[in-house]
């Protein structure tokens, strides 16, 4: 209950939470508002903004609404966001426990395994992994989850390896605790918090990897994706830029909101961090 | 002793603590004083203000914490008027303080030498070449051997003693007037205590230095301290000189808090039983670190072929400094660590053989109690809930079991009614208890404890050592008791072992090994218990 | 010389790590739909099955995948990365060429970040919870938000597009021939746009980090030893607090190599910088798998080599690392 106030005390996590609110808003009432294929064509193309009533944001060269493709595009990117950092969480909690609880040789292995992947530029695996698989919705969310997981294993398995020497592990293991439940039910409640926290980092990034892979045209051209408008828009640049700038700023909200919230979440689960 | 005009007088001196503080001043009217070859101590448990006054003195103070009125009268002036630039040029020349972890109180990534030069580099106008000299100097000045290469050590490249050695250095390389030590020897091993205090007591002398000396210890008070004043709860509770102070204490908290001072004297001998309940025989560990396929790798023998045995119903105190090996062989007899060879014969079974599996079976016969009672307890569960935990795990019913650890909650003397509390709704007393009754809800024949009242203040530590006195009658208990401190083991012990680099270097009765010590090593720890006739006389 | 063979070592477990990722990376282009021989047919314009078999035997691809891998193996321990059908020569020349202007982007955007963000951090923290620090914080949010790809095309459209006064894109001007000095500050002025949109995610990273070491630091006991010696507050950050804080700074570098590398893959493409990253992208989109594959290599070799440098940095500023071992 202290966090929950904490956390509303602070004006930045305020403002990410409603921010975040409003993207979720537009991507839940995207079928409301624009119940059109918003890649179907819509009108003339490259309409100014505001310049047509019907069209608030104007409309890309093909002659589609961006604002249509705004609010579905809300819906791709906290999708596939939301669903990497899933993947990403799960596959680097599973990693950095195991690594982090029995040390030696597993450890070696698993973060040998960690480091290849840190090792290799994620975007460049990104871009083998589409190469490899293609580019339909669900692989792209799934490269991106598996990019993603090294960061948030690495921050498992240094929990893991600190709290796996406090006196409260030791004492579950005098009383005869087995493996599983020391790991579960001992360790891995006080190891999640930060963890978590750290899942707005990597949402953020996951945003941020599939627009670049959208505006590289490498992303499903079949969903109306803020990064896919932002590739399309790089053709009539030179005039028309607001066909890339309004969804950029889609993307840039959308990220601030998700960063300020896990940031609002980390101070306000972590007080003594916040007093200085 | 001389007395001359004071150096510093505080005068109803009050700090204020930024709200949402258990109390709203750190120290309350509190009037000291310290004059010219003078040692005062400045006594009291955690939560007494005692070390704030250092800070406050300092100027020093953490954000959110201000003066409240009184006065800091030091040379003529009221440092709580005094300018920050003023504050800095009295601050390590006039005034110079010395601190409790000499590990984190250095800058890990620069010399010594530089540090200590650093001090003369600020303050006066000397050359590179006379600082250099003056730090080479200094550092012979507190006998640190091969002061040279000392100077241009990390301090992560000297020990814990020559780094508190720099620090005083440090401290002393412009003569201050006054010297504030802040707990200077707490983080150190017993012997390395009585050199620095000695030390300090040699340099005091010869410099005439004031030193203003905090601590919590009624034994280092007795070494060292011409006048001691007592604090409680931000409150000057008793002031006068040491030996008045010592020997008849008026106020009943200072009388309380010498009289929780175990003596070093052991009590009459218990009757020992004839039944052997734990046996040790040529427990070895030993740790192997670094190397690359055999190459360069280092050996460190923790602890080497220790054979000892516990009689039924009986304590069995081992005693060493750190790094001796007294809690690797604790995690050793419990299974916590494997240990190498020999053989832990515990009711006709040997653990030291054991696999993980049959150790989990089996650990209703020996149970461990752990040194931080802030660590040793899983932060998201409830009081009740740990102590019942380790019954579930052994079949009992979850009903049954969260009964019987309310009623353990009685018996280690905790309110019932606090067993849906989570653990940091507790003081650090009552955690130790709760981490007692933890261990004794499993109904071991046989209890470790590692350290289990060296986090605790003294008064607290006297209470839970007479309940566990106490347990150990009632229940008849086997107890393998770890500890630093002599005086604890004086108290508590029938057996005492006294460990060195994992070696048992002598062992027998405690009165015995107290009394007449025969290995070098016992007779210089017990010789090191700072204020030692202070307490083998405590009524004098 | 101990710094030396400690970060040797280090160097030397990193091979492992190496092969890890090429026989990963190999294992996993053998399921990628069609090979090299396809795409090469595909550029052609189509062939008969027998040319398909006679190319499949010339680039050694008719033999079963494990010994395809361990003839790769072979070859790049000779440090021969194959032939690129889509270039026509040897996927090593084809790399070279191409690894100048992402050595240059590199060094460029991470100067930029490194510099701005600790200068950035010291002040934020300086100020902590006063209006520089709220400021300094906030933009480095923005910064960090922001899709490098769209904050280049609108940099473009602004620098470029309506003030004119940086180039949209390449890497020189081609079309007048300059030398020397001239190409020098040509060259610059091609690498200005980009390297900040590289560098800017960076920058709001290392701010942060900066910012919270700036503060840790300043909470440690050594600084309250400091300030007990009567150091003045500017005395205390440049001697005391500025080295220790700097030793997280030098660590991400080594751990954010990788991700930089990523990112000029799409900076080279938003600003056509013939580069590494814009060669990854063009031979993914040609289905150039060799070359993929040597890209793989090279980049992953250049971030074992830039964790090299920071080892020996972080070496160099932190004496307790040389005697742990």
């Amino acid at each position: 209950m202290d966090a929950v106030k904490r956390y509303f005390r602070s004006p930045a996590a305020v403002l990410g939470l409603v921010l975040l609110l409003i993207i979720i808003g537009m991507a839940l009432s995207a079928g409301y508002f624009y119940p059109r294929d918003p890649l179907a064509l819509a009108g003339r193309p490259l309409v100014w903004p505001f310049a047509n009533p019907r069209f608030l944001l104007g409309t890309d060269n093909s002659g589609r609404d961006i604002a249509a493709q705004i609010f579905h595009g809300a819906r791709i990117s906290l999708l596939i966001g939301g669903v990497a950092t899933l993947i990403a969480v799960t596959i680097g909690v599973l990693v950095g426990a195991l690594a982090g609880y029995y040390g030696g040789w597993i450890d070696n292995v698993l973060m040998r395994i960690t480091e290849a992947f840190q090792t290799l530029p994620n975007f460049v695996l990104l871009l083998v992994l589409v190469a490899v698989f293609g580019s339909t919705l669900t692989t792209v969310t799934i490269a991106v989850g598996i990019v993603s997981w090294p960061a948030p294993a690495r921050l498992t398995r240094a929990e893991f390896l600190s709290l796996r020497s406090r006196e409260f592990v030791q004492a579950g293991r005098t009383l005869g605790m087995r493996d599983a439940q020391l790991i579960l039910r001992e360790i891995l409640p006080n190891a999640l918090p930060p963890v978590i926290v750290y899942a707005g980092v990597v949402m953020a990034v996951a945003i941020l990897l599939e627009s670049a892979l959208a505006f590289l045209r490498l992303s499903d051209a079949n969903v109306a994706s803020w990064g896919n408008l932002i590739g399309l828009g790089r053709d009539v640049l030179r005039v028309q830029w607001y066909v890339s700038a309004i969804p950029g700023v889609a993307i840039l909200i959308t990220v601030l909101a998700v960063s300020l919230v896990g940031q609002g979440l980390n101070d306000a689960l972590n007080p003594r961090l916040k007093q200085r | 002793m001389s007395s001359t005009d004071p150096i510093l007088t505080v005068d109803r001196l009050s700090v204020r603590l930024p709200k949402g503080a258990d109390r709203t001043h750190a120290i309350s009217e509190v009037s000291l004083s310290v004059a010219e070859n003078e040692i005062v101590c400045i006594v009291g448990e955690s939560g007494s203000g005692k070390s704030m006054m250092a800070n406050t003195i300092m100027r020093l103070l953490p954000d959110g914490v201000t003066t409240d009125g009184g006065r800091l009268l030091f040379a003529g002036r009221d440092l709580c008027t005094a300018s920050a630039a003023e504050m800095r040029g009295i601050r390590g020349a006039e005034i110079a303080m010395v601190f409790q972890e000499p590990m984190t109180a250095l800058n890990p990534l620069r010399t010594i030498g530089d540090q200590i030069g650093e001090v003369l580099e600020i303050h006066t106008e000397l050359t590179k070449a006379e600082i250099k000299s003056r730090v080479s100097s200094l550092l012979t000045d507190v006998n640190i051997p091969d002061p040279a290469r000392a100077a241009k050590a990390y301090p992560h490249e000297l020990s814990g003693g020559q780094r508190q050695r720099a620090m005083i250095a440090m401290a002393l390389a412009l003569d201050p007037k006054l010297l504030i030590a802040d707990e200077p020897t707490t983080a150190l091993d017993v012997t390395t205590q009585a050199q620095i205090l000695k030390l300090i007591r040699e340099l005091q002398q010869r410099r005439r230095t004031a030193v203003l000396f905090i601590t919590h210890d009624f034994g280092v008070v007795a070494e060292i301290a011409d006048r001691v004043v007592v604090m409680q709860q931000g409150v000057v509770v008793e002031h006068g000189p040491a030996r008045d102070v010592l020997r008849h204490p008026q106020h009943p908290y200072t009388q309380q808090l010498i009289a929780a001072v175990p003596p070093v004297a052991a009590p009459p001998p218990r009757q020992l039983s004839d039944e052997t309940i734990l046996a040790l025989s040529g427990v070895t560990k030993t740790y192997r670190t670094g190397g690359f396929l055999g190459r360069g790798e280092r050996v460190t023998h923790a602890v080497k072929d220790v054979s000892l045995t516990l009689p039924k119903g009986a304590t069995l105190g081992i005693v060493g400094e750190s790094g001796s090996g007294k809690s690797t062989l604790a995690r050793c007899i419990i299974r916590l660590l494997d240990p190498d060879a020999g053989s832990i014969l515990l009711d006709g079974q040997d653990w030291a053989r054991l696999s993980r599996t049959e150790i989990r079976g089996r650990t209703q016969q020996m149970q461990m109690v752990f040194q931080d009672p802030f660590a040793s307890l899983n932060p998201r569960r409830k009081a009740v809930e740990l102590v019942a935990q380790g019954p579930i795990i052994h079949g009992t019913p979850r009903d049954q079991a969260l009964a019987e650890a309310r009623e353990l909650f009685e018996l280690v003397g905790l309110d019932p009614s606090a067993a849906n509390r989570f653990p940091h709704e507790f003081s650090g007393g009552q955690r130790q208890r709760i981490g007692l009754a933890r261990a004794l809800a499993l109904k071991p024949a046989v209890l470790v404890a590692d350290e289990p009242v060296s986090a605790l203040d003294v008064s607290v530590q006297a209470q839970v050592l007479r309940l566990l006195t106490d347990l150990r009658a009632r229940l008849g208990l086997s107890i393998i008791f770890i500890t630093h401190d002599l005086r604890v083991a004086a108290q508590i012990c029938d057996l005492v072992a006294v460990m060195k680099d994992g070696v048992v270097v002598e062992h027998g009765l405690t009165g015995d090994v107290f009394g007449s010590p025969q290995h070098s090593y016992t007779q210089a720890l017990l010789a090191a218990i700072p204020g030692g006739d202070f307490a083998r006389t405590p009524q004098g | 010389m101990r710094i030396l063979s400690l970060a040797g070592r280090r160097l030397a477990a990193s091979i492992p790590t190496l092969f890890l990722i090429l026989i990963g990376v190999f294992l996993l282009l053998q399921l990628a739909p069609g090979d090299t021989v396809d795409a090469m047919m595909a550029q052609m314009g189509g062939g008969d099955a027998a040319t398909a078999r006679e190319l499949r035997r010339f680039y050694g691809l008719d033999v079963s995948v494990p010994v395809q891998l361990a003839n790769y193996l072979w070859r790049l321990v000779r440090l021969d990365l194959g032939f690129s059908a889509i270039y026509g020569k040897p996927v090593a020349s084809v790399i070279l060429e191409r690894l100048p202007p992402t050595l240059l982007l590199m060094t460029s955007a991470l100067s930029f970040a490194f510099f701005f963000g600790l200068v950035f951090g010291v002040i934020a923290a300086r100020g902590v919870n006063r209006w520089p620090d709220t400021l300094i914080s906030t933009v480095g949010l923005i910064f960090y938000a922001t899709p490098s790809f769209w904050f280049g095309l609108m940099a473009i459209v602004v620098f470029s597009i309506y003030l004119q006064w940086l180039p949209a894109g390449g890497f020189e001007d081609i079309g007048t021939v300059s030398t020397g000095l001239w190409r020098v500050l040509d060259i610059a002025s091609h690498l200005v746009l980009p390297s900040l949109t590289l560098g800017l995610i960076f920058l709001a990273i290392y701010l942060r980090i900066m910012r919270a070491s700036m503060l840790e630091v300043l909470n440690l006991d050594f600084i309250r030893t400091a300030r007990a010696k009567g150091l003045d507050e500017t005395r205390i950050i440049t001697r005391h607090v500025l080295r220790n804080a700097l030793l997280p700074m030098v660590t991400l570098i080594g751990l954010q190599a990788g991700t930089m590398l990523g990112g000029s893959v799409v900076v080279e493409t938003v600003f056509s910088l013939p580069g590494l990253g814009r060669l990854a992208y063009e031979s993914v989109v040609q289905r150039d798998l060799n070359t993929l594959l040597g890209i793989v290599f090279v980049s992953a070799l250049l971030v074992i080599a830039v964790n090299f440098i920071t080892d020996l940095l972080y070496a160099r500023l932190d004496p307790r690392i040389t005697a742990e071992n």
